[in-house]
């Protein structure tokens, strides 16, 4: 089955190949039927991908020990889904997703753009294809996902436990989609370039695919966010680990991206900026793929020292290189007869959030590879901390809140100062007033860098609202809908402009529950006996009793904690902790279920104005003695006799309940993030769906093309 | 004055903010930053009351929890050079003997003091071949 596997992937490298010498050969003068070849050899990649992706997922349904990568990373006792997802959870298998979502997304985008941009569009299919080539050629020669073991042990290894959670196996391919979408709007620059077809028909075509990526690679950011917070144990969402910030850089390019294309379509300016913006952005896409296997950085996730690192790096190479080179062969045709008319316009604020974002990315690349830079220049490997990111980041995004407010008020060419009075008056008077009741009312003020986002967040929340009110009153005057309908129908009108106002004010949300739960939580580590009670930010925290759990792959050691406020109970908590047993024969018979792999199973109260949150870390210590005993009377017992001494030993510990270490942290406004990060996926969503109208005018046009060739021909 | 002219005082003034920024970032990242150390360095010269970060592997048998301060020695990655480690707060899953781990901490009377919640554990990572099973 494995044979078939590789065949698979060695026929889509062929045919991937030729669909680059295809489209290549039709844009030279070859013909468009070698053009609409290559179309096709893009569609058969996807589907020769899917059946290798098909044939993969069903190994690991089967539990087909002859698949190596299903012997690593999976197990008869391991659950459907994540069997269903172990794919990605190694390196072969996550470079075939990446290759597979791309040929998904190419054939998309050249089905969708099949009747137009006759010019441009050889030119992409010719790079998506190299692409795919490149990926299929690294799964061919490099890592395989197929390979084969000649004899199948009976079980495989199991899926890494700390992985075992849902937001983690949502993650990879949410982040993959992302740098995989901003593939598509980078093919087509180039084919823009290339063809000097520089106007912003390109941009058009793709605008979707980008707003698609830009949507994936936010949820993927945030579900690694989530995944963390509840379930590595330490309590914090985000670290400024190179992962991390690998994955946020072409979020935050391609953020720039999507404001400054509008420019480019409302006043065919910033041409440059945009190609290169999209040309970063996938770099910065590759790299999020490269860094997370390069080995090159220390980061939480380790990165093994990987044989895929130099083909990477020979792939960015070319990628920025042959961008650049033909960036600067068009600059004639890449500049624009129009200037920016006044500092007073949107266009100028969308400069600013452009240079603001591009400021955050170059901030975040130079801190993440500090520890490269440093020894490159003093021969020490050094690395920069929190701390240091916190000093630039955070007035960065301060600025950025408060221009995600100005931009939807500010009019395209320019506004009078008497408009931007009008326009500003309410939003700034509501934050003063919101200011000045924090500041009084609240503790807010202790933070001064707090209190300034939040004064913000209510200028821009306001701003954002009142636009929408704005646009209701105006449709009501024109129609009698009720207030509701004016709403959806205002909406509906203009998905792209009030979607993206939503995304605005999600991002603030976000930003806002980033700003208290980082300022004011209030965390304590605590070492308690059962019966004992800790003070944390105003709750009794009691532990109860300890307990115990046991099941087929894991033991489970935990506390229950009863959380009082005044007196009153707020919540019973469980955390725990899973022991997973290990394979290492070394530890004793019974030594390797108490001491394999074990991860935390946060306890956690979730409220709309604070979390609390807990961990345990059970002490076996009282364990050590009997478990010498045990490896020494019952190694040789049989199944069911060992089943029963590793109930009496859990049992002893409940039973003798050592004190345990606990970390209590009342965390204020998490649950915003994750709403703001719902509110954001709505505002793309509502972008990116297609208008009634827009289809029907498409509709029109195909039929006026139609009529026009037939006309032409009589 | 000429616009053209407006233009590019503009741009000056942009490039000259651009620059001293930068210059800003770069001069605060030398400033800021932890020295990465393994042990063997770190023994051999290591400025007192500076804060290093310390790399290297957790050496068999030496962990040892005492209520809520760790014990352990970190030792070189590919030697036997190692140092006694003093830890507080919160501990990784992965953490175990033999795993890379990197924690920052200063060097005080041949003992490494650690900063509160700086341990990281890189984790047996979801990309490397597992050699050992």
């Amino acid at each position: 089955m494995t044979d078939l596997g590789r065949a698979l992937l060695i026929i889509a490298l062929v045919v991937s190949a030729y669909a680059v010498f295809a489209a290549l050969y039709g844009a030279r003068g070859g013909g468009r039927e070698w053009v609409t070849s290559s179309r096709r050899a893009i569609y058969s990649v996807a589907a020769l991908l899917t059946l290798a992706g098909v044939l993969l997922e069903s190994a690991f349904l089967r539990n087909d020990f002859s698949f190596g990568l299903v012997a690593d990373n999976s197990s008869t006792t391991t659950p459907i889904f994540y069997k269903l997802t172990a794919m990605w959870s190694s390196q072969s298998g996550s470079l075939l997703l990446w290759v597979w979502v791309l040929a998904l997304f190419s054939s998309l985008v050249l089905l969708a753009t099949r009747g137009s941009l006759r010019e441009i569009t050889p030119y992409a299919t010719a790079v998506l294809g190299g692409i795919a080539t490149f990926f299929c050629a690294l799964l061919v020669f490099k890592v395989s996902p197929f390979t084969a073991i000649a004899n199948p042990p009976a079980e495989g290894a199991g899926l890494n436990p700390l992985l075992r959670h849902p937001s983690m196996m949502f993650h990879p391919p949410m982040l993959y989609s992302g740098y995989v979408g901003f593939s598509i709007p980078f093919a087509f620059a180039i084919g823009a370039l290339i063809t000097r077809r520089l106007d912003a028909e390109w941009i058009r075509a793709t605008r979707r695919f980008a707003l698609i990526a830009w949507a994936f690679l936010s949820v993927g950011i945030l579900l690694g966010a989530r995944w963390s917070y509840s379930e590595l144990g330490w309590g914090g969402y985000w670290g400024w680990d190179p992962v991390e910030n690998a994955s946020l850089m072409p979020w935050l390019v391609g953020t720039a991206f999507l404001h400054s294309v509008m420019v480019q379509e409302k006043r065919d300016m910033l041409k440059v900026w945009n190609a290169s913006l999209i040309v970063t952005t996938f770099t910065l896409a590759l790299l999020g793929t490269f860094l997370v296997r390069s080995g090159i950085l220390d980061s939480i996730h380790a990165f093994g020292a990987s044989t895929v690192g130099g083909w990477f790096l020979a792939l960015i190479a070319l990628v920025l290189v042959g961008s650049i080179v033909l960036i600067v062969s068009r600059l004639d045709d890449l500049r624009s007869p129009h200037r920016l008319d006044s500092l007073l316009s949107r266009e100028s604020i969308f400069l600013l959030n452009n240079l603001a974002l591009v400021g955050l990315c170059f901030v975040i690349f130079w801190g993440t590879f500090f520890p490269l830079i440093s020894e490159a220049v003093t021969g020490e490997r050094s690395s920069l901390g929190p701390p240091w990111f916190d000093r630039y980041t955070v007035p960065l995004a301060l600025s950025l809140v408060l221009l995600a407010g100005l931009g939807p008020l500010l009019a395209w060419r320019r506004v009078t100062v008497s408009y931007l009075r009008r326009a500003l008056g309410l939003p700034a008077a509501v934050a003063a007033t919101a200011c000045v009741a924090l500041a009084l009312f609240t503790d807010a003020a202790q933070s001064v860098t707090s209190l300034i986002l939040f004064t913000f967040a209510a200028f821009t929340v306001t701003a954002v609202l009142s636009e929408y009110w704005r646009g209701v009153k105006a449709r009501r005057t024109m129609s009698s809908d009720s207030y509701p309908a004016a709403l959806i129908s205002i909406v509906r009108r203009n998905r792209r402009r009030y979607g993206g106002y939503a995304v605005h004010l999600g991002v603030v949300v976000l930003l806002v529950g980033v700003a208290a739960s980082s300022a004011f939580k209030t965390e304590r580590d605590v070492r308690l006996r059962p019966g004992q009670t800790a003070q944390v930010g105003g709750y009794d925290v009691r532990y109860v009793r300890p307990t115990s759990g046991l099941s087929n792959e894991k033991l489970e050691f935990g506390a229950v904690l009863d959380v009082r406020k005044d007196g009153k109970r707020v919540t019973l908590l469980r955390p725990s902790r899973s022991y997973f047993a290990s394979q290492d024969a070394s530890m004793g018979t019974f030594g390797r279920f108490f001491r394999g792999e074990s991860t935390s199973e946060v306890g956690l109260a979730p409220g709309a104005t604070r979390d609390i949150w807990t961990a345990v870390q059970p002490d076996l210590r009282l364990l050590n003695a009997p478990l010498r005993e045990a490896n020494r009377r019952f190694a040789d017992a049989p199944g069911d006799v060992q089943a029963l001494v590793i109930a009496a030993l859990s049992e002893r510990y409940v039973r003798r309940a050592p004190p345990a270490t606990f970390r209590v942290i009342v965390n204020p406004m998490v649950t915003w993030i994750w709403i703001g990060g719902l509110i954001v996926l709505g505002g793309a969503l509502i972008a990116l769906w297609p208008s009634a109208l827009a289809a029907r005018r498409r509709v029109t046009s195909l039929y006026a093309a139609k009529l026009g060739r037939e006309l032409s021909r009589a | 004055m000429d616009p053209s002219r407006k233009r590019t005082i503009r741009l000056a003034v942009a490039l000259g903010v651009a620059v001293l920024l930068a210059g800003a970032l770069v001069y605060t990242s030398f400033d800021a930053a932890t020295e990465a150390r393994q042990p063997s360095e770190l023994l051999a010269g290591a400025a007192a009351g500076k804060s290093y970060e310390l790399t290297g592997k957790v050496a068999d048998g030496s962990v040892q929890r005492g209520g809520e301060v760790l014990h352990f020695r970190v030792r070189d990655r590919g030697g036997t050079a190692s140092v006694p480690v003093q830890y507080r707060g919160t501990v990784p899953d992965p953490f175990r003997e033999g795993r890379e781990v990197i924690v920052k901490g200063r060097l005080h009377d041949g003992t490494f003091v650690a900063q509160k919640d700086t341990l990281v554990t890189k984790c047996p990572s979801k990309f490397t071949k597992k050699n050992s099973s």
